[in-house]
């Protein structure tokens, strides 16, 4: 893409979140490297989803400023539909639309082209995310729990985005489909530049395509880098994640 | 980012060479659709194409599709097209967009609109038989379900069902007794108005008590109860369906129509003749104050008239029709909900149905009442 560009995608400073008393986010701090693939991992309901949603401007922060592509992201931001695309963790299709129309929603919202073309390009993506075009016509109740992802992922790559969230998106697909759905991603993040934020437990993602992996806990990140170097760490609760019996089992298959 | 997009077209001989330049992305769709039709006939004309893609500056799957689509337009009946000059960073992309839309299914033949409409008409005829089927279910397994409690009353779910008492009971209180009460004094209004042209004005209290007693309170405040607690009956259980909550019970050996249905109906069948009854009272009254201040009626004499018009009998057949309507509706309600499919559009449309068709069930079961009453003398 052109030249003279932030070098971040994101940018979080001193974020704090909460909800009631209870603080989740505790003067968080993370920057998203312009084309990279981060990976956010953290403990269940340490605030992984949190973050993600507060940066797309779901729920409201305490303080701290957010930067997407160089602009300060105040509240509910216009034409984001552009920015980034989100894939929620269960799918969050429009249950009375169709498979083709829950893709064609933000190009139908957001550009104008012929309805053959908008066709055409539905079709392109679900083929992309690994749908065939007879499943287009299916309303989103008759789709199984990995099919509904992947049209979350086409209508969240609907737009071509630079910036794609991804809320556990391997969960629920099998090995073959999630290796699958993870090279997608690579090729995608390739050809567009895309960055990717990416929440996820699956180990052999953050393996496989995460450039960076950062690790949430205590509201904090603890420690970003390199899978190899968050093996590294002495942080007590990366240790226990990288290095619990689930883990080490994996990683040692992998090597 | 820069400038618009273009599509530069030189042709030697029977070759043609496209050059497309600048950003070829979703932004730019209307500019990129009109130059891939403004070159569409030269394509057609040529037998070999050449796409060189070295001028791109920025290019996403919509662009990459577009430019995909021109090199099929030109490739086809023998002809040849080639892609040259690809970037790396956009080779991944072009190779993935040539993968997409080649088994395009044929569109479903469009059906006859005439055997569309039989067809409709059918599967309704179809379906009142398996809405029938499904409401004598219920009302059977809600029976088995009474047969079971009285057998084992310790298995009566008994917090639930103060509570569904309290919801659609209490709760229901002041608004039903304040639209009963602006109903009787509506119909009290009405007959002095009109009654007062030929001095009938005193039978306007035999009117609102008989049809209040007998019609009205009880039919007002089923219909209130079939919009406020049979939607929320339907909602319920229809959420509760649709996030698998109900398999879960019946997975753990417990029977859903003991555990939800049950408790809702009862609080129902005992929650709507004292709604009927609380409403009634609040219509006489309304009527009462009607009678004073309109009609110039006191209290005293509007008590003593409705004294004489009305009897025990006609309080009875009233609050003798409340608990099957409850029944009614109870079942209508909770079936719609059990018959909530896995989307939210599904919920909407089941609890719709269950409102209408447990008012219009009402309306019929009080004509039935009706012819019923009237043969036995009532």
């Amino acid at each position: 893409m052109s030249e003279h560009q932030e070098e971040f995608a994101i940018r979080v400073r001193d974020l704090v979140v909460g909800f009631g008393r209870q603080t989740v986010l505790d003067h968080l701090s993370l920057d998203v490297r312009r084309g990279e693939i981060l990976g956010l991992v953290g403990a269940s309901g340490g605030g992984k989803s949190v973050l993600m949603r507060t940066i797309i401007g779901l729920i409201p922060r305490r303080g701290g400023t957010i930067e997407v592509m160089g602009e300060p992201i105040g509240g509910r931001t216009r034409g984001a539909a552009t920015a980034w695309g989100i894939l929620f963790q269960q799918g969050a299709l429009f249950s009375s639309l169709t498979v083709r129309q829950n893709v064609q929603f933000p190009l139908r919202e957001n550009l104008v082209l012929s309805p053959e073309l908008m066709d055409e390009i539905a079709i392109a993506k679900l083929e992309m995310v690994g749908l065939r075009a007879q499943d287009a016509d299916k309303y989103p109740a008759e789709l199984s729990g990995g099919m509904t992802k992947r049209v979350a992922l086409a209508r969240a790559l609907a737009l071509d985005p630079p910036i794609l969230f991804l809320d556990e998106p391997t969960s629920g697909l099998d090995p073959i489909a999630a290796g699958d759905f993870d090279a997608l991603i690579r090729t995608l993040q390739k050809t567009l530049g895309l960055t990717v934020f990416m929440v996820t437990h699956d180990l052999a993602s953050l393996t496989t395509v995460c450039d960076r992996v950062a690790a949430l806990a205590d509201g904090k990140i603890v420690a970003i880098g390199p899978m190899r170097e968050l093996l590294q760490s002495e942080h007590p609760w990366v240790r226990a994640y990288f290095h619990g019996k689930r883990s080490q089992m994996l990683q040692h298959e992998m090597r | 980012m820069n400038t618009e997009p273009l599509l530069l077209a030189t042709s030697s001989g029977d070759a043609l060479k496209l050059r497309p330049e600048g950003p070829w992305t979703a932004a730019n769709v209307a500019t990129l659709e009109t130059l891939s039709r403004s070159v569409g006939a030269e394509v057609d004309r040529s037998r070999v194409v050449t796409l060189d893609m070295s001028g791109i500056s920025a290019l996403d799957t919509l662009g990459a599709w577009v430019l995909e689509k021109l090199s099929r337009r030109a490739a086809s009946s023998g002809r040849s097209a080639e892609f040259i000059g690809v970037a790396d960073h956009f080779s991944g992309l072009m190779d993935e967009v040539r993968q997409v839309n080649r088994h395009t299914p044929p569109p479903a033949a469009a059906p006859n609109p005439v055997l569309l409409r039989l067809g409709d008409l059918g599967k309704s005829t179809v379906g009142a038989r398996e809405d029938i089927t499904i409401f004598l279910q219920m009302l059977g397994a809600l029976f088995m379900a009474v047969v079971g409690v009285l057998r084992r009353p310790q298995t009566l779910r008994l917090t639930s069902l103060v509570y569904q008492l309290y919801r659609i009971g209490w709760q229901a209180i002041p608004i039903v007794a304040l639209i009963t009460f602006l109903i009787g004094a509506i119909i009290a209004q009405q007959g002095f108005f009109h009654f007062r042209r030929f001095g009938a004005e005193s039978y306007t209290v035999d009117m609102v008590g008989i049809l209040v007693l007998r019609e009205l309170g009880v039919l007002i405040v089923a219909i209130m109860v079939a919009g406020r607690s049979g939607s929320a009956y339907t909602a319920e259980l229809g959420s509760m369906k649709m996030r698998e909550e109900i398999d879960a019970l019946s997975t753990m050996g417990l029977d859903p129509v003991d555990v939800l249905i049950l408790p809702r109906v009862a609080a129902l069948v005992i929650a709507l003749p004292i709604l009927a009854f609380i409403g009634s009272i609040a219509a006489l009254y309304g009527g009462g104050l009607v009678a004073q201040f309109y009609g110039d009626m006191g209290p005293a004499i509007y008590i003593a008239r409705l004294h004489e018009a009305i009897s025990v009998t006609h309080f009875e057949v009233g609050i003798l029709k409340a608990p099957f309507m409850a029944l009614v509706i109870g079942i209508v309600a909770c079936s719609e909900g059990l018959r909530v499919k896995g989307s939210a559009e599904s919920l909407g449309r089941q609890t719709t149905t269950s409102v209408v068709k447990s008012i219009f069930l009402v309306i019929v079961l009080d004509g039935l009442f009706a012819i019923f009453f009237a043969s036995i003398g009532m």
